[in-house]
């Protein structure tokens, strides 16, 4: 076994690989950007290297630093993580010629599943069942357009060397493929520096079935039973499971046996992933093999009671598999969800800031948190947006799932995020959603449930603005008792927040808006506590903050627990699982304050312009792409608001523009 | 330090009845505060709420610092004169905090008869500015005001303590570094033009605020000229062409959150030179105190009773706890703060008065404030006394409470007069703050006495011409003297006179010398030069 390895990522995944290693008593060396300089995976590792500038291409993808990194401090493997060079077939040679060992598969089984077309050949070959469709050299458009037609619309374009729902169009109709095909060519080419697309079939109400593999130098293969990935939103995983529902005993063994061809087929080492697409009468189609540990990997490690990292590395220093196919179980029910720095309301748009104010609920041999951040840390526009991964196990016999649900959706009740956007709330109702509680699961469940996922009443109760109230006296108080205590008359009763009146008595206002709706909440000490009415109906309210947000509140004596987050003028109130986000209304506010909207069009997030798609001076119908803006890898498209003339864009393509810059100077007609 | 253990039965029928009384006082005190805090008549705040304004309460709540304590100054000004039409005397005055800062507050009400300036208005507003300059407190004027009031001018323009004064005291004000801040929230005619235009820094609200020394009717009335109130002194014209004011605010919460900064900037720091601890609260019930104070004024009021509702644990360190026993001398705490009382418990005699002035001048030496607890009828009387010199006792006590320069605070909780009330810093005396309980009651003397006294002046001249006089028709002769001091002594006849800073609940006593002790040290305890005792 190694005595250092060195990880070649960040995030939570080389916290994961820390976590492991550590237990084996393994060496672990970071390696970081100039972004991550106090990133936790850095605080945790026993050594750190800075590799670089904080976008990934000159840092997490730059392969020569990192095996410089790896020389010098004598690491004898690296470990890639998923995403950046965990598939990077010259990478993983690169280790080889350094004489420092790749933990993950042959560069040959790379490379074979690298391309996507190829790959899919291979396995034809091999006898592992395929979608129609198009997996050619050609990459002429009228060409896969013809393809197109032939496969028969919906048709899925993707690029080659994707992964990850990057580089990924639906089309429905001839007349829209082009321009998709044009888009996803530039996104394939800049997210993997390859345009190459492939044409397939797309299936309508499809469920992704994933069988984790594991293969070791000694021509050993097994299959880890499945994972259910069925819930994703524009192709990429939200919520994960294991086992899939519904799963028979025979078609799992069936589909274990087809992963284990596909990984046989390509001499494959290590921890892989072979991803089938599966129609609801069962029918399983070979997707793609992803040759790295997958982001949802804890969930089979929670059903199967086995650390896959630490078989990673025993496979990657030549040791056996540590059990046999035979010796392999599956125990209970776990399910995974992601939690993203993203506003669902928003399009899922990714939200960068800082982690103001970050609570998780305590694990337990029930419940796993891997995280890559802690309260405080930065998410930054330069890399995955992930907060963590959250995951949940029940062995419970007979009810396991239903076990597991409640789990999940006690854990994300307890999940607070403050500072960026969060899909807390999403997934809270997500998995609340009789769709997803039934098993009712396809990779559209999210589009098709959007009226419960989505709700529109957005209506905050009486108790989230009396919360609000409350913290906010209790911090008032607070915070007058501190500046008592600096005070050249510290014990003043003029520091007193009891709105004392002479031969009278105070009641004062606490405004919030909540969306479009301003409330007031009147307060009047009394003894012990509060009198808050709101709206007319009064209570009695007393109770303290108890730190890090939560506060313990009485409300007509009936206790509640909540936590009342303050950033800036905004109030996250966490309350009944689920978070109202309400801004504290400054009573000496003005009218004269705030801009009002000019005739511009801003940027949604920082980013990239990276295409000018009107001339300027031209004319341009409502809805027409102006302007392509790459932010948080993923492309955006700013379009004309209405008919009108382009007068002037206001950047130039490569120019980083922030969030809410104005990009282009637009001037609307009739 | 010696703890007052109580002897109060609370359980007796006579607590019981004393309570009660003082209750029924109380109510009637919260009542007639509710009543004069409201302001002018309903149509008037209606309609000056409909101009967008804050009511005059409503932007001193809005102006200070959330949540904290708010002491007004004589909210019964004018209660009963005028026709009873100028509640509060037409101007709000009071100590509270703004961003930690101890000031004093004048907002005019303008729902008062325009906020126009009556005699009691012109001495609350002098008033407001002498307690600024003795405890040094930070000046903020909320105005909005159409100055002086015409029909009174003989009582309001030309004297030493009329409206002239108030200008006077800003420029003097800020020559004493306190700073002096103008926050124009309606008009600022004539006279009162000055008030922005002597502050430090001043604010202006746009179309509601407006300076000019001559308004528009009188200027076409002058010059012919014909121009909007805008146009002639707005906020824009202010800030922008004139340079009167300073700051140009969008509206009533606007103009007070600049004030706030202004006073942010202020560069204020309150250093307090004395010995401070903890606060703690009194062992005994503050409410207790109904129910030690007799109905009748004839019946011995037990002071230390009250002290022990009053004071820091109940705990009082008495000095010549055996000597002059009619006067109770100690020292104690009250929030915190260490305070020498002087406390009536009885008539004074000439040893009670040397030994007030013993104690006074201790505290005076020591830096230590002073409470005067006043429930006084006056100086023993007769031959023997006046023989043994009472009268130059007295004196000397009257020289110490004089001379002492350190913070004086007068709490009147009965009887208050004669020489007595001298001797215990009453207002000619210059408490920093006095404060009365609604049964108390100050004139010369008590009306019985006083009614004997003419009495029996007259009888003497009837008996010298050798005329009887029935008893009848020397009751119909007493009676109306009686009936003269009670309406002229009663509290609310003096508060509206601002004989005093206002009527307190005899149970919020403590918060009330609290807040008026913190307040007065802003400024330095001074050393006390005194005049010549007569030994």
């Amino acid at each position: 076994m190694f005595s250092k390895i060195l990880i070649a990522n960040r995030g939570e995944i080389a916290c994961r690989v820390i976590r492991t290693a550590r237990r084996l008593g393994i060496r672990c060396v970071a390696v970081h950007s100039e972004a991550d300089a106090g990133a936790r995976h850095v605080r945790l590792a026993d050594e750190a290297v800075l590799i670089g500038g904080a976008e990934a291409r000159d840092s997490y993808l730059d392969s020569g630093r990192i095996l410089e990194a790896a020389r010098k401090t004598g690491a004898e493997a690296v470990h890639p993580g998923y995403g950046f060079l965990a598939e990077n077939a010259a990478f993983a040679e690169a280790c080889a010629a350094a004489g420092i060992a790749f933990i993950g598969p042959p560069p040959a089984a790379i490379r074979a599943m690298g391309s996507k077309s190829a790959a899919k050949e291979l396995m034809a070959r091999a006898g592992v069942p395929l979608l129609p469709g198009y997996h050619g050299e050609s990459q002429e458009p009228g060409f896969l357009e013809r393809e197109a037609g032939r496969i028969g619309y919906p048709v899925l374009i993707k690029a080659s060397a994707g992964g990850g729902g990057k580089g990924m169009r639906i089309v429905g109709r001839a007349a829209d493929f082009a321009e998709a095909l044009a888009s996803c060519q530039r996104e394939a080419l800049s997210s993997f520096g390859d345009a190459r697309v492939l044409v397939e079939k797309y299936l309508e109400r499809p469920r992704h079935v994933e069988i984790q593999v594991f293969a070791d130098s000694l021509g050993n293969c097994v299959h880890l039973f499945e994972r259910d990935c069925s819930v994703q939103r524009r192709h990429q995983k939200v919520l994960e499971e294991a086992p899939a529902p519904g799963m028979t005993a025979e078609r799992r063994a069936a589909m274990g046996r087809a992963a284990v061809e596909a990984a046989r087929a390509v001499g494959y080492v290590g921890a892989g992933t072979v991803e089938f697409i599966v129609g609801q009468d069962g029918g399983f189609h070979f997707m793609e093999m992803n040759t790295r540990l997958q982001v949802e990997h804890p969930v089979t490690e929670m059903v199967t009671g086995l650390d896959l990292v630490e078989w990673q590395l025993r496979v990657a220093a030549g040791e056996p598999l540590p059990l046999a196919q035979e010796q392999l179980a599956l125990r209970g029910h776990a399910l995974e969800a992601r939690i993203y720095a993203e506003d669902p309301e928003r399009g899922f748009l990714p939200s960068t800031g800082r982690l103001v104010h970050l609570a998780m609920p305590t694990e337990s041999p029930n419940l796993r948190i891997d995280s890559g951040v802690e309260e405080g840390d930065e998410i930054t526009p330069y890399y995955d947006p992930m907060i963590a991964k959250l995951i949940v196990w029940d062995g419970d016999e007979g009810n396991a799932r239903e076990r597991a649900l409640a789990r999940m959706r006690q854990a994300l009740a307890q999940f607070r995020v403050v500072g960026v956007a969060s899909n807390v709330d999403f997934l809270s109702r997500l998995v609340a959603c009789p769709a997803f509680a039934n098993a009712d699961l396809d990779t559209g469940l999210i589009e098709r449930e959007r009226a419960f996922l989505f709700p529109q009443d957005h209506e905050a109760p009486r108790e989230a603005f009396l919360a609000a109230a409350l913290a906010e006296l209790f911090g008032e108080e607070e915070a007058a008792r501190a500046a008592a205590a600096r005070h050249g008359d510290p014990h003043s009763p003029w520091h007193l927040r009891d709105g004392w009146r002479l031969n009278g008595s105070h009641r004062r206002e606490l405004l919030f808006r909540h969306g479009d709706d301003e409330r007031a909440v009147v307060a009047a000490c009394a003894r012990d506590g509060y009198e808050l009415d709101f709206g007319g109906s009064v209570a009695r309210a007393r109770g303290e903050r108890l730190g890090h947000g939560m506060l313990r509140i009485e409300l007509d004596g009936l206790s509640l627990p909540v936590a009342v987050i303050a950033a800036g003028e905004k109030r996250h109130v966490f309350l009944h699982g689920r978070a109202w986000h309400l801004v504290r209304v400054d009573p000496l506010r003005h009218a004269g304050e705030g801009g009002g909207e000019e005739g511009g069009l801003l940027a949604p997030m920082p980013g990239k312009v990276i295409a000018l798609l009107a001339a300027p001076g031209s004319e341009v119908d409502k809805g027409r792409p102006l302007l392509i803006l790459e932010a948080m890898k993923m492309e955006h498209t700013i379009a004309a608001p209405a008919r009108g003339r382009v007068k002037a864009f206001r950047f130039g393509i490569g120019d980083p523009v922030a969030e809410g810059a104005e990009l282009v100077d637009f001037e609307p007609i009739g | 330090m010696t703890i007052i253990k109580s002897q109060l039965d609370t359980r007796s029928d006579e607590f019981r009845a004393n309570a009660a009384a003082m209750r029924a006082l109380v109510d009637d005190l919260r009542e007639k505060t509710a009543q004069a805090a409201l302001g002018g008549p309903a149509g008037h705040r209606r309609r000056h709420a409909e101009r967008g304004k804050l009511l005059a309460r409503e932007r001193i709540d809005a102006l200070l610092d959330p949540g904290t304590p708010f002491l007004e100054l004589s909210p019964l000004a004018a209660w009963g004169m005028y026709g009873n039409e100028v509640a509060a005397g037409g101007i709000l005055t009071g100590i509270g905090r703004v961003h930690g800062v101890e000031c004093m507050i004048v907002a005019n009400d303008a729902t008062v008869k325009g906020g126009s300036y009556f005699p009691i208005t012109v001495k609350k507003h002098l008033r407001a500015q002498e307690i600024a300059a003795q405890n040094r407190l930070p000046c903020i004027y909320l105005v909005d005001s159409g100055g002086a009031n015409l029909p009174r001018q003989d009582e309001v323009f030309p004297d030493r303590d009329h409206f002239g004064r108030i200008f006077y005291n800003q420029a003097n004000l800020s020559a004493a570094r306190i700073p002096q801040i103008g926050v124009v929230m309606g008009s600022c005619t004539a006279g009162g033009a000055y008030v922005p235009a002597m502050s430090d820094e001043a604010v202006i609200v746009r179309n509601q605020g407006t300076i000019f020394l001559g308004g528009p009717p009188l200027v076409k009335a002058a010059t012919g000229e014909v121009v909007s109130a805008e146009e002639l002194g707005g906020g824009d014209v202010h800030t922008r062409i004139s340079g009167v004011a300073d700051h140009f605010a969008e509206d009533d919460r606007h103009a007070l959150r600049i004030c706030r900064d202004i006073v942010a900037n202020l560069n204020w720091r309150k250093e307090v030179s004395l010995d401070l601890a903890a606060p703690e609260e009194p062992l005994y019930d503050a409410e207790e105190i109904y129910g030690a104070v007799p109905t009748d004024t004839r019946k011995p009021l037990e002071v230390r009773e009250v002290l022990a509702r009053i004071v820091d644990g109940s705990r009082l360190d008495e000095f010549k706890a055996r000597y002059g026993t009619t006067l109770v001398t100690g020292f104690a705490r009250i929030h915190g703060y260490p305070v020498g009382i002087v406390a009536n418990n009885g008539i004074l005699f000439g040893e009670s008065a040397l030994k007030g002035a013993h104690f006074v001048q201790l505290c005076a030496q020591r830096g230590i404030p002073l409470l005067f607890v006043q429930n006084i009828t006056g100086f023993m009387v007769g031959r023997k006394y006046e023989n043994q010199g009472i009268a130059k006792d007295g004196a000397k006590m009257v020289t110490a409470v004089a001379c002492a320069r350190v913070p004086k605070f007068t709490l009147i909780i009965g009887s208050s007069h004669g020489a007595g009330n001298y001797g215990m810093c009453g207002r000619a005396y210059g408490p920093r703050l006095l404060w009365t309980w609604p049964n108390s009651r100050v004139s010369v003397m008590g009306g019985e006495q006083a009614a004997n006294v003419l009495a029996q002046i007259r009888r003497d001249a009837l008996e010298a011409q050798g005329k009887e006089w029935p008893a009848a028709e020397e009751e119909a002769f007493k009676a109306p003297i009686r009936a003269q001091y009670e309406t002229q002594g009663h509290p609310y006849y003096a508060t509206a006179r601002l004989w005093d800073d206002g009527i307190v609940d005899p149970a919020q006593s403590r918060r009330v010398l609290a807040l008026s002790i913190s307040a007065a040290l802003n400024a330095p305890i001074e050393p006390t030069p005194f005049g010549v005792f007569r030994m």
